[in-house]
């Protein structure tokens, strides 16, 4: 058997989470370069993976698999697609980003650093599994990752609400769509829970009908889609720099990413009834999203409901169940996770510097902390969708699914949206990191040199494949011919 | 009368308690007051040894099932409820150690000695007469370790009213049996369908409403040692005045206990069925059953959940938390499918070690700060952080989070309520377990989050403690990642129920 490199991307975290709680507690340096060390570890099997999955071939590589509980179909299952491997790519990129940033915190640094590898695991392993139950069993390890750290390490004024809040809502979303998935394992009669097998399970249409919503939307509440988006703002407000930038970065693709592989791939007729629903609310994440954002006091909430407008991008994307639209789709989740964690970096940053996030009562940073500010107007113009970011990679095949493959009204609306995106964002950058200093940031010193890696890391990789999207989109391609091409078998 | 000496295999674990607890009582007179606490390693030890022989030579002998006259039956039901009983035992046991007056008094082990007992014979037996002695014989010792602690009056109450309600719904519950005796003439709990069968063909539906009686008078009685609603009320009271280690022990063994009297007796009197052919008994009750199996798990789930949403003592918390887990257990019994059944009894086994854990270190932390009240757990994992780890394991574990145990008995039993077509009932648990989920998270965001005064004096634990926690965590999260074991025992175990 050759080399479990997935396994080995999965597990690095888990297990220096482990030992990262057998260190003593002074020993504070120690933690952090154990967790570092994993998740550059993580990182760079990533980077391999990536550059080793071979394009042309397709399909699902590098798969593991060994026996679990036999008696019920259970199976280690993991193996990655197109679509999965820019996710794993990112996970490391944001969890090696989180640590640098985390690097200044002084409260108990061996139990933040454990629970963040915990989580870290959690991603992962997510994205590499191609067997429903284990898919489940990795997903629901994040709660208390995500509970405990944002309760814990969180902004003092909404943590404990905003963790609970987020917590409840993710777990209630998991169990509905864990309910559609024992389901689908009952009526396929293979007694399976391995994806592969499933997706040649040719459910009943009418099976099919009452069972999509159930999974995809379970899922697509931690992708932040409209009505079920509140959480997302609270939580990624209230939750520690680090874990904004994974959960917003990462966790919500997680969500799409279920939603896609459970819900559009096991059931593609369900997708083809309910995709007005889909592209419905999809439409209204991006201009609600957008809207809501402009008119934020909090620097944070800005980006917060900015990540539910850019989801809703990737909600469209699915919505078209065209080449294109999912392209778009799996172009925006890498895209958006790079841009989110470096926007929740640099607004960490600020914070911890100005001690406020009243947009009012910052300005003038550019001069404090230029590092911090050049990131975030880089990551703005992504968000914009400006040619040359990756933001226009990923949007503008969106835009082209949905136009060609839907009402042409909802483009037009999506577009608007990005007008909007424009609009709060240079608010914020003209407000917070232009202008005349407040008197009170007159001692604002600048960012750490940790900072400025992570920084300028997450914004050269969204340059880069802005001006080179062939690196990612033949990989993305070969992942959406297979996802066309079981949408087709029913059609 | 010659006995072939195999059948002794089948009473393993019962000869051995005799043997341990003479072993205790001769100790306890020989032993003076501060050496008694050694009667704990005695009986844990003593336990283990029991568990490992019977694990290796107590396994059944296909052909034969019904042994010692018909009073018992060795089967894999018994064999793998029995580990879980012995299992439980020695970890109370180790719990019960440094409690004081509870650790230091031979009694304690001997009592819980011989409850474990009654609750071998209780998943062993297939008989009515045998299985209200081994009722009995697991209840009076129970009673007299609620009430232990006879100068507190929170325990001297508990133990009182623990003996009342016990006594009360055995009544009823041996008046069911006297009315399948009257009606059956037999006391054979295998021998019951077979007649009343008879009875529907000769005199049709009087025979249902008959059984169907009966059944409820039983589950009265079983429901009370399940603590299943309605008839829940004694927990909160009982586990807030026993010794927490005792209390650790009514809601696992002793309820794991209830439920393997339950699974046995349902499935073999009248099989919960959603859908039946009106042609036979079984498909004429069955449903019935079904509903009143759904109704028990659904108010047990509500009222354990809601109740436990506003409590400020985590000892009545666990004890509502655990009226609640009785009620996803009973989920897996109403769908009435040998998965369904397998997947109570895997939830069993990791609730087992998981309701361990959590009493365990309620104990712990009571005993050091002498208080029960959950904002004692202030700065807990600032205190001892590996404490606090344990108690993060056992709550997740029981709010249905991986990698713990508690996930993967909650996705079986959903799994099975799918599969059996209750999905209202699958629907109601997962809403359940997620209220669940908001009041374990209460208690950790009060470990980690909330700071308190005492928190830079670390807590000591002693070795007993230690040794029994590491095994509780340890089960935990092998019930919740290396799960075959269990499982392949807790499916031969199901799959014995159905063969009779």
């Amino acid at each position: 058997m050759a080399f479990p490199i997935l396994s080995v991307i999965v597990l690095t975290p888990l297990v220096a989470g482990l030992i990262i709680l057998l260190i003593p507690r002074e020993r504070k340096t120690e933690v952090r370069v154990t967790a570092l060390a994993a998740a550059i570890l993580s990182l760079v099997l990533s980077i391999w993976v990536y550059f080793a999955y071979q394009v042309s071939a397709g399909g699902y590589q590098f798969i593991e698999k060994a026996d679990w509980l036999p008696f019920l179909g259970i199976s280690y299952h993991m193996g990655v697609d197109g679509i999965s491997v820019p996710l794993v790519l990112l996970t490391g990129i944001v969890v090696v980003a989180g640590v640098l940033i985390s690097w200044g915190v002084e409260d108990r640094p061996r139990e933040y650093y454990a629970f963040m590898m915990f989580l870290a695991t959690s991603i992962f392993g997510v994205f590499v599994s191609l067997d429903l139950f284990q898919l489940f069993f990795f997903f629901e390890i994040a709660v208390f990752p995500k509970y405990l750290m944002i309760a814990v390490w969180g902004s003092p004024q909404t943590r404990e609400y905003g963790a609970m809040k987020l917590t409840l809502y993710l777990f209630l979303g998991s169990v509905i769509a864990l309910i559609g998935v024992l389901a689908m394992y009952f009526a396929s009669g293979l007694r399976t829970f391995d994806m592969i097998a499933l997706e040649k399970a040719n459910f009943a249409p009418g099976f099919q009908y009452i069972w999509f919503p159930a999974v995809f939307f379970g899922f697509a509440i931690l992708g932040g889609i409209f009505p079920f988006h509140s959480w997302a703002p609270d939580g990624h407000v209230a939750a520690p720099t680090a874990i904004s930038m994974l959960l917003a970065g990462v966790e919500m693709k997680v969500g799409a990413f279920g939603a896609l592989r459970a819900a559009i791939m096991l059931l593609p007729q369900g997708a083809h009834d309910w995709v007005w629903l889909i592209l419905l609310l999809g439409t209204i994440n991006v201009v609600y999203g957008a809207f809501i954002a402009m008119i934020q006091t909090d620097f944070k909430y800005v980006i917060g409901f900015s990540s539910v407008s850019h989801m809703g991008l990737v909600m469209m994307g699915f919505a078209t169940l065209s080449r294109e639209g999912f392209l778009g789709a799996g172009m925006q989740m890498f895209s958006h996770g790079v841009m989110t964690a470096l926007f929740f970096a640099v607004v960490g940053m600020v914070y911890d510097r100005a001690h406020t996030r009243e947009i009012s009562r910052l300005g003038g940073l550019f001069r404090k902390m230029p590092w911090a500010a050049i990131g975030f107007i880089i990551a703005g113009f992504v968000s914009m969708g400006m040619p040359g970011f990756s933001g226009f990679v990923a949007e503008f095949p969106v835009f082209m699914g949905v136009w060609r493959s839907q009402p042409p009204i909802y483009a037009i609306i999506a577009v608007l949206g990005i007008l909007l995106t424009a609009a709060y964002i240079l608010r914020v950058v003209s407000r917070v990191f232009f202008g005349d200093a407040p008197v009170e940031l007159a001692g604002v010193s600048d960012v750490t040199v940790l900072d400025k890696v992570a920084v300028s890391g997450l914004a050269t990789i969204m340059i880069v494949l802005g001006l080179f999207p062939i690196l990612m989109t033949p990989m993305v391609q070969s992942g959406v011919d297979h996802i066309v091409y079981l949408l087709g078998v029913i059609k | 009368m010659s006995v072939d000496p195999i059948l002794f295999l089948a009473i393993l674990p019962e000869i051995g308690l005799v043997i341990l607890g003479g072993l205790v009582l001769l100790l306890d007179l020989v032993l003076k007051q501060p050496a008694q606490r050694w009667l704990g390693w005695v009986t844990a030890i003593g336990l283990w040894v029991i568990l490992a022989v019977h694990l290796v030579f107590g396994a059944p002998h296909p052909g034969l099932t019904e042994v010692w006259g018909g009073m018992l039956r060795w089967d894999w039901m018994a064999y793998v409820f029995q580990g879980i009983f012995l299992l439980g035992a020695s970890l109370t046991a180790l719990f019960g150690m440094d409690w004081d007056v509870l650790g230091q008094r031979g009694e304690f082990y001997l009592l819980a000695l011989a409850a474990t007992m009654g609750m071998c014979l209780m998943a062993a037996s297939a008989d009515l007469v045998m299985l209200f002695l081994a009722i009995e014989t697991t209840s009076i010792p129970l009673y007299a370790l609620s009430g232990f602690l006879v100068r507190d009056y929170k325990s001297t109450e508990s133990g009182f009213k623990y003996m009342l309600y016990g006594a009360t719904t055995s009544a009823v519950m041996l008046y069911g049996f006297s009315l399948i005796y009257g009606f059956t003439g037999t006391t054979r709990i295998y021998g019951v369908a077979e007649i009343f069968q008879e009875m529907f063909t000769r005199q049709g539906s009087a025979a249902v409403y008959a059984l169907l009686g009966i059944m409820l008078l039983v589950l009265v009685g079983v429901s009370f040692k399940a603590s299943a609603a309605p008839f829940h009320f004694w927990a909160p009271d009982v586990y807030e005045g026993a010794p927490t280690p005792v209390a650790g022990f009514l809601s696992t063994a002793s309820k794991a206990a209830g439920f393997a009297v339950l699974m046995r007796f349902v499935i073999a009197v009248l099989p919960p069925t959603v859908m039946g052919d009106a042609s036979s008994l079984v498909g004429r009750a069955g449903p019935y059953m079904t509903a009143v199996l759904a109704l028990i798990a659904t108010l047990s789930m509500i009222i354990g959940n809601v109740l436990a949403l506003t409590q400020k003592n985590i000892k009545r918390l666990l004890a509502y938390s655990s009226i609640a887990q009785a009620g996803y257990i009973l989920i897996g019994v109403t769908a009435g499918s040998s998965l369904g059944q397998a997947g109570a009894i895997f939830y069993l086994g990791a609730y087992l070690v998981t309701n361990l854990a959590a009493f365990g270190i309620v104990s712990i932390v009571g005993r050091v700060v002498c208080s029960d009240e959950i904002s004692a757990y202030a700065g807990l994992s600032r205190r001892s952080p590996g404490l606090a780890l344990g108690l993060l394991a056992a709550f997740l574990s029981l709010g249905g989070i991986p990698p713990f145990g508690g996930f993967v008995g909650k996705v079986l039993v959903f799994a099975a309520a799918i599969d059996a077509r209750l999905y209202w009932l699958a629907i109601l648990g997962i809403i359940n377990s997620v209220v669940g989920l908001y009041y374990y998270l209460t208690v950790l965001k009060t470990v980690y989050l909330y700071r308190s005064q005492e928190e830079d004096s670390p807590l000591r634990l002693t070795r007993p403690w230690v040794i029994a926690l590491a095994a509780c965590v340890v089960g935990i999260l092998l019930t919740g990642t290396f799960f075959g074991p269990l499982y392949q025992w807790s499916q031969a175990a199901a799959a014995a129920l159905f063969s009779f």
